[in-house]
């Protein structure tokens, strides 16, 4: 079938969703390593930083990446009509 | 129950688990009141293991079915917080359980690259393949590859793959079951290997998918609350605080403050390390000079004599070396193992520490000139950059395998919809997450314990778990006064990585009850990732090559008879396999991330974002992948006997995916665009997976 505009627009917001959150993705994960022993340098609670994003924050983050995808998708579904129907 | 609405489905599953959540917990009390009452541990660890491998069972009988959707794909009625419980305990393994927090005690930072590496590959899971995957909705990984790219040879080449990355995991995980059940009831690892193995198939063998998910529901249940019980007592033990994610922070600052006094040889401790520490590098000195003298005598062909002389003189023990070559292994592991405890102590919180090149020039000559110590200094600083290009290839291969592995993209087919598919990888890593991030703070807080409770006592008042698990298991608990100073210094200490789990429950001071637990907790952990593995594995088998290939015309009741024949052959070649404990393999699960990783994530995703992508450019670079990475791991491994001089910029073998993935990608770009453009009703599948429902379009839905 052909596609409409509605439904390149749709793709192509989810595209730039998905690259932003790739992008924070990228960021914690390789260049926050990068940086570690720079990061180690600041102690909050305990915890040095570099060290803290590897054990902990880095997978809180995640967590926020992927609920946040599901949700702003789930939504962009109905806004386009592009939902699944029943339920 | 296919009358049910999907909420009602919902609302009795929810129901169901509570039950069986509650009443897991009464039995275990009831336990716990029968050891005060003077049970035996030894018969609680067999009710344990009895049970709960019934209770497995159990669910697996009512679970059998004979519909092809509910084998393969659990009637994809699965909602997304249960498909989120059954991908935890499917992607945690006897590794993560048992091993992760070992492996943050001994390596420190370091070992952070899997807690990383195992989460964040969910993130490429949800924005890259779980939603597509959902939408395309058939049975197997391969299944996409042969729709996508059209032909026999991507699905060919994906099974080959699939079966590749999974049988190493999957004979590890049957170990795991082996090392368990022996440990914790006493019986021999082949037999708890065969036991394991029945434990597994009552599950998969009659239900399949839908069985499989259940019961993967019921061990995660299991598996996180035997986590979390010795961790949060630990921490309210230590630090006074109920949540041991937050606490660690104030163990971690006095362990890092202890890790500087014990390396300082001016403090009475540092000093009484010192002694330890040369005592070990005294016995290196010994042993390698042994190892020379045996060198000698095998060049001159004195080898038997010299082998002879040296049985003798340690009084003919039975367990002696029965060859030369044996004996240099023999003194040599112990060689390494006295190099490994003469060294300071590596700082726990520290980021890719160098190789100390600097302190030890300053140490063996204080007056070393400028030039000398900026040498030093940049040795430090090159070993520090290697650490940490390996760790960042590490995280890489680790998340992008995780994308890739078949047995946890298949979950994705069970959720109703796209929709629960996305909510479903959020709770996915949600329960991961719970016991990852609880790992760092186990190992810190055991850490605590070891520096504050054990170094600097007396070898006459050693707590009672550590000579208990001394006389169990001296490859997880070594201790021996090597300077003769009466105390215990940290250096003495040696700590097999799997112990800080095992241990933690009698380091708490809980009952035994609890042990038993957590040895029922590594048991879910490792039966439900066995069990997932080997349905991907027969399933590929089975669907991919007997009725796509083979004969499409096979009947319902021919494919699933089929698909069980090969489930158990499949099951008894591994345990067949993991029965010869092939000390080696364990290595190998490592690198089943870099080999599907390398192998799939390119022609998966470009498969969805790429409407360009063909069949040719499919081949190739699942090929050019899959062969750069064998082809790195072949000439770096010792293992296939490769060399560390082979490396490409210092990469370890484990992270070969570095190189195969961008292989892959290249090999699907470069063979698409030097072939025609796939033909029209391929980009009208691409469109109907991007889209939730877009009316009017092929449909891929069969079951």
């Amino acid at each position: 079938m052909q596609l409409t505009e509605k439904h390149r627009e749709y793709w192509s917001k989810n595209l730039r969703l998905t690259a932003i959150l790739l992008a924070i993705w990228f960021v914690v994960t390789f260049v926050a390593t990068y940086f570690a022993r720079e990061l180690n340098e600041i102690v909050i609670l305990g915890f040095p930083l570099g060290f803290y994003m590897g054990a902990q924050g880095a997978l809180i983050i995640y967590v926020l990446i992927i609920w946040y995808y599901a949700r702003t998708m789930n939504k962009m579904d109905k806004e386009y009509g592009v939902h699944e129907g029943e339920e | 129950m296919s009358a049910l609405t999907q909420s009602q489905f919902f609302n009795q599953l929810k129901k169901y688990y509570t039950f069986y959540t509650g009443g897991f917990i009464a039995f275990v009390i009831i336990l716990a009141i029968l050891e005060q009452v003077g049970v035996p541990n030894k018969v609680i660890g067999y009710i344990f293991l009895i049970a709960t491998i019934g209770l497995y069972a159990g669910i697996g009988i009512m679970s059998k079915t004979a519909d092809v959707a509910e084998y393969y794909v659990a009637g994809r009625r699965v909602p997304a917080v249960f498909n989120g419980m059954a991908t935890g305990a499917d992607w945690m393994s006897a590794a993560s359980f048992i091993g992760m927090a070992g492996t943050l005690y001994l390596a420190g930072f370091d070992g952070l690259a899997f807690v990383m590496g195992w989460t964040g590959g969910y993130v490429l899971v949800a924005l890259f393949l779980a939603p597509y995957l959902r939408k395309f909705g058939q049975f197997t990984i391969p299944d996409f590859l042969g729709a996508r790219y059209g032909g026999n040879i991507p699905r060919l080449i994906g099974v080959v793959a699939a079966i590749l990355a999974s049988f190493v995991y999957v004979v590890a995980q049957i170990y795991g079951v082996g090392i368990i059940t022996s440990r914790f009831v006493g019986i021999d690892v082949t037999v708890g290997v065969w036991l394991g193995l029945a434990g597994i198939l009552v599950c998969s063998f009659l239900g399949g998918m839908r069985a499989v998910t259940w019961t993967q529901v019921a061990q995660y249940i299991i598996l996180i609350v035997a986590y979390m019980i010795p961790v949060v007592w630990l921490s309210v033990i230590h630090t006074g605080n109920p949540i041991p994610q937050i606490a660690y922070g104030q163990a971690l600052e006095k362990v890092s403050a202890t890790e500087q006094e014990l390396n300082d040889p001016t403090t009475v401790r540092g000093a009484a390390e010192v002694s330890a520490r040369a005592a070990f590098k005294a016995r290196q000195t010994e042993l390698e000079g042994k190892i020379k003298t045996l060198d000698d005598a095998v060049a001159a062909g004195q080898g038997e004599a010299f082998l002879t002389a040296e049985r003798t003189a340690a009084g003919n023990p039975e367990d002696f070396p029965a060859d030369v070559d044996a004996l240099k292994e023999k003194w040599k592991k112990a060689a390494d193992a006295a190099k490994k405890s003469s060294g300071p102590v590596a700082p726990h919180a520290s980021a890719f520490s160098g190789k100390g090149a600097e302190k030890k020039l300053l140490k063996d000559n204080p007056n070393a000139t400028e030039a000398e110590i900026a040498a030093a200094q940049a040795e430090d600083e090159k070993a520090s950059d290697i650490k940490r290009r390996n760790f960042l290839a590490l995280v890489l291969c680790l998340m992008v395998g995780t994308a890739s592995l078949p047995h946890i993209l298949m979950r994705y087919y069970t959720t109703p919809s796209v929709r629960e598919a996305r909510k479903s990888v959020f709770w996915s890593l949600f329960f991961i997450f719970l016991l990852y991030f609880t790992a760092p703070a186990l190992a810190v807080l055991a850490k605590y314990e070891v520096y504050h409770n054990l170094v600097g006592i007396s070898f006459a008042s050693l707590p009672a778990w550590v000579s208990n698990w001394a006389a169990v298991d001296p490859t997880l608990m070594k201790i021996a006064d090597v300077n003769g100073d009466g105390l215990v210094q940290l250096a003495e200490i040696t700590i097999g990585g799997d112990l800080i789990v095992l241990a933690t429950p009698e380091i708490a001071g809980l009952p035994y009850v609890i042990s038993g637990l957590v040895a029922a907790g590594g048991l879910a952990a490792a039966l439900s990732t066995a069990d997932g593995l080997l349905l991907t594995i027969a399933n590929a088998l089975s669907h991919d090559v007997y009725y796509k290939m083979l004969d499409p015309h096979a009947s319902t009741v021919r494919r699933l008879t089929v698909a069980k024949v090969l489930l158990l052959v499949v099951a008894a070649i591994a345990a067949y396999t993991a029965s010869l404990k092939p000390g080696n393999i364990l290595f190998l699960v490592g690198a089943a991330f870099s080999l599907a990783a390398s192998a799939f994530f390119p022609a998966l995703v470009l498969g969805v974002f790429w409407k360009r992508a063909n069949k040719l450019g499919a081949i190739l670079g699942m090929l050019a992948g899959l062969g750069l990475c064998i082809y790195y791991m072949v000439i770096t491994y010792d293992f296939f006997g490769g060399v560390d001089a082979n490396q490409w910029w210092d990469i370890k073998p484990i992270a070969a995916g570095l190189f195969g993935i961008p292989a892959g990608f290249l090999g699907v770009i470069i063979g698409s665009l030097i072939s025609p453009a796939p033909a029209q009703e391929v980009q009208e599948l691409v469109d109907h997976v991007r889209y939730p429902n877009l009316e009017g379009s092929v449909g891929t839905q069969t079951a």
